[in-house]
């Protein structure tokens, strides 16, 4: 079924690969990353905080979360979505929610777990001098986290959360499960309907290497750059 | 818009008429840990192997395994697994790749070597940092002693960077075995594909998912609690762990 | 840790229980939201496929946008938004129930199985489950296949055929399950399977317009009788009437046949192919007597 490695099917399916899937994905990435980033840092203060009920309830959700594949956790967020939309919304029935928004849920409340992490690991990672000295300058607890704590721990885990976005941006190719037409969806959508698997998969591995590439060296500069120095 | 519990529905009989649901899903985890299980062993050889590569004098060395580590860590999981199953046969003389495509079980094995690969880049990164943390003088001790650079990996660093690293290990055998799970794409009957068939044939999504998420959970507990007892073991006194230390 | 756990499990049980929600029928929904919902499969030539600008059409579509405007004529809502959403084998179902779609126009067949979490409106079309086989390497029956690979779509009726037979006839084979037909066609068209066992209509449809249609064989005697519906959430007799109404209307005024004949025995988008597939006498027969009753030998 190969003739030799035609290049113009995949240039013809350019525009829809790039326009329809590529669009999807990054879109579905940035969300997911900036929700993903909020819902993990408020997961991160209840595992941080005083109250224990907090500090079970998010260590549960994130524990649980962590061990279970993607895959099944797209399946369950999939079906699941409307009704916890119904639930937190009070509907007197399933919401509808589109495939973009069901896939930015799904992976925001997945991701949050592993964001949370990160920002755990940042924030514990300070000397606990730090938090004393600035109680001894007469900061509360909201003063000291905003002025003293935040902008090191920020500086600490921001490789760390880049590396995480990429890893979210490979993750998204996930959604294909569901026959959803993201950058792969979509390469295998022509793949498929034109019977040119080796040129479609070979190239649609070549772009998520090569942005996922650029994006790591990038993370390792900035690393360089905002790294506190001990 | 009602949906219909019904909880009984391991207990009947799955499609193939004689085995129940929980049958199926429970030969699913055998197959996901099976897949793990095998992955992992791959991983961990050829992941030791580019590890060791990584650190290597000789820079033609290092650049060859720094390019296996980088291409395997940027492309994802799905797409590799793709590329295994449907590319690499077309890539192959025509008997070969015939005879690779009607294996029996050959999503098994493609799924095999393809985590196995994803995660020995992964592995390898684990094996360099272990190694990269022991001071310099154990290789120059290693060296003093007349011992060769293969000696030396063999006697005196690599023992001493796995036992360090048996965490790192322990985290990345978790994620492979979470990992399987992608395989479904590719046909292999694991743990979340037999749930996914089980919903897709009985319609009881919710029962189906939660009963694959318990199994996960068992799955998970119990490697932890084994791994636990390894990295007991492996502890080596004085290394490791420095924060808790401090 | 495991206390924990334990405490966010019940956390999920508890939020999947918001399933019991209360019931107030499809059609208010709808006027409630002004829009509704349509799930569609992506390659079922030709029930509901993509043409080129990536817009569902074919039979099963030309019957539902039926039903939408008797939806619009019935709420008096000319503007009423119609969404389209592709549906698999394995997300049709859950997706109706939860309220992502609120009809399912494809290839699904109406089964007592399936009655007990969704409805079927009158039985549209009957199929029969038969199978597709490269021309080098033919079979012509599930004994054919006996120790090789076979693929099928997840989520169908066919699933079930293919065990049943396996079991009986002891035939150990491997059973591949595809998302889509057009993952399934891959499957075969690679080697990977040596048959595609699905509905006859939708295969022939897919070595139709696949790229080297000659090279595939559908075998003969049909394995099952395949009546299809469009599905429906349950228990929403309201909507069903609405639903079974308009596709009766089409029926006894004979539209019904100019209907099929656009899609069965004329050139179809995107490529002008014919798949020159008469209608059965089973179809003709519940065109008479519309019925939606799942039992197949019915339709035999």
């Amino acid at each position: 079924m190969l003739n030799g490695f035609d290049l113009q099917v995949v240039i013809n399916a350019l525009p829809y690969l790039f326009m329809t899937g590529m669009a999807f994905t990054l879109t579905l990435t940035a969300f997911a990353t900036l929700a993903g980033i909020a819902f993990g840092t408020l997961l991160a203060m209840m595992r941080l905080s005083r109250h224990r009920a907090l500090a079970y309830m998010a260590a549960g959700y994130v524990n649980l979360l962590r061990s279970l594949p993607l895959v099944l956790v797209i399946f369950w967020f999939y079906f699941l979505v409307p009704y916890l939309a119904q639930w937190a919304m009070g509907a007197s029935r399933p919401v509808r929610v589109d495939p973009f928004w069901s896939s930015v849920i799904t992976f925001t409340l997945f991701e949050a777990c592993y964001f949370c992490e990160i920002i755990r690991a940042g924030i514990q990672s300070l000397p606990k001098g730090q938090l004393l000295a600035s109680q001894a300058l007469g900061m509360h607890g909201g003063q000291s986290m905003l002025y003293v704590v935040l902008p090191q721990a920020l500086r600490n885990m921001l490789p760390l959360m880049l590396t995480q976005t990429i890893i979210l941006f490979q993750d998204t190719s996930l959604v294909y499960v569901l026959s959803i037409t993201d950058f792969l969806g979509a390469t295998a959508k022509v793949a498929q309907r034109d019977g040119r698997l080796l040129e479609m998969y070979i190239f649609a591995a070549l772009v998520y290497f090569v942005i996922s590439l650029l994006a790591s060296h990038a993370a390792r500069r900035l690393q360089r750059r905002v790294a506190i120095i001990r | 818009m009602s949906y219909n519990w019904n909880w009984s529905i391991f207990f009947e009989p799955s499609l193939d008429g004689t085995h129940t649901y929980l049958t199926t899903l429970l030969w699913g985890a055998g197959w996901t840990l099976a897949t793990a299980f095998a992955a992992f062993a791959i991983a961990l050889s050829l992941g030791s192997v580019v590890g060791v590569a990584r650190t290597a004098p000789q820079a033609w060395v290092r650049a060859l395994s720094t390019c296996f580590v980088e291409v395997l860590r940027n492309v994802p999981l799905l797409v590799q697994m793709f590329l295994w199953y449907f590319v690499l046969p077309e890539l192959l003389p025509d008997e070969l790749g015939t005879w690779l495509k009607q294996l029996p079980d050959a999503q098994f094995y493609t799924a095999v070597v393809c985590l196995g690969c994803y995660h020995a880049a992964r592995m390898a990164e684990v094996v360099r940092a272990g190694l990269q943390s022991l001071p310099g003088g154990q290789r120059m001790a290693g060296q003093a002693l007349g011992l060769n650079l293969a000696q030396t990996y063999r006697y005196v660093l690599l023992p001493m960077a796995y036992r360090i690293v048996v965490p790192a290990i322990t985290s990345e055998f978790l994620s492979c075995t979470k990992n399987t799970s992608v395989a479904l794409a590719i046909g292999l009957m694991e743990l979340t594909g037999s749930a996914r068939a089980m919903q897709e044939n009985s319609f009881q999504i919710f029962e189906a998912f939660s009963a694959a998420t318990t199994l996960y959970l068992a799955l998970n507990l119990i490697i932890i609690f084994a791994m636990r007892r390894v990295e007991r073991l492996a502890v080596v006194p004085g290394y490791g762990t420095p924060q808790k230390a401090a | 840790m495991k206390k924990t756990l334990a405490a966010s499990m019940l956390t999920l049980m508890f939020a999947a229980g918001g399933a019991h929600a209360q019931d107030d029928g499809t059609l208010a929904k709808i006027a409630e939201l002004g829009a509704i919902t349509v799930g569609h499969r992506d390659g079922a030539v030709p029930f509901s496929y993509y043409d080129d600008n990536q817009r569902p059409i074919g039979y099963a579509m030309d019957l539902c946008a039926r039903v939408v405007d008797a939806v619009k004529l019935k709420l008096n809502k000319p503007d009423l938004k119609v969404t389209y959403m592709p549906v698999t084998g394995t997300t049709r179902i859950p997706l109706l129930a939860n309220g992502t779609i609120d009809m399912e126009c494809g290839t699904t067949t109406n089964n007592a199985e399936r009655q007990q979490q969704v409805t079927f409106s009158t039985t549209n079309f009957v199929a029969g489950v038969r199978i597709l086989s490269n021309q080098s390497n033919p079979i012509e029956t599930m004994a054919d296949a006996k120790g090789k690979t076979v693929v099928t779509l997840a989520g169908t009726t066919s699933v079930k055929v293919i065990n049943v037979a396996n079991t009986e006839q002891n035939l150990g084979l491997t059973i591949l399950t595809a998302k889509d037909l057009a993952e399934g066609m891959l499957t075969l068209e690679t080697n990977r399977a040596v048959a595609l066992i699905f509905d006859d209509v939708s295969l022939a449809g897919a070595a139709a317009t696949s790229k080297t249609p000659k090279a595939f064989v559908l075998s003969k005697q049909p394995l099952s009788v395949e009546p299809y519906g469009i599905m429906l959430r349950r228990g929403d007799d309201a909507f069903k009437a609405l639903v079974n109404h308009t596709l009766e209307g089409l029926y006894a005024s004979g539209e019904i046949n100019a209907i099929y004949a656009k899609w069965f025995t004329q050139p179809i988008p995107p490529r002008g192919i014919n798949l020159n597939f008469p209608m059965s006498s089973q179809l003709k027969n519940v065109i008479a007597h519309p019925t939606d009753d799942p039992n197949p030998d019915l339709y035999r």
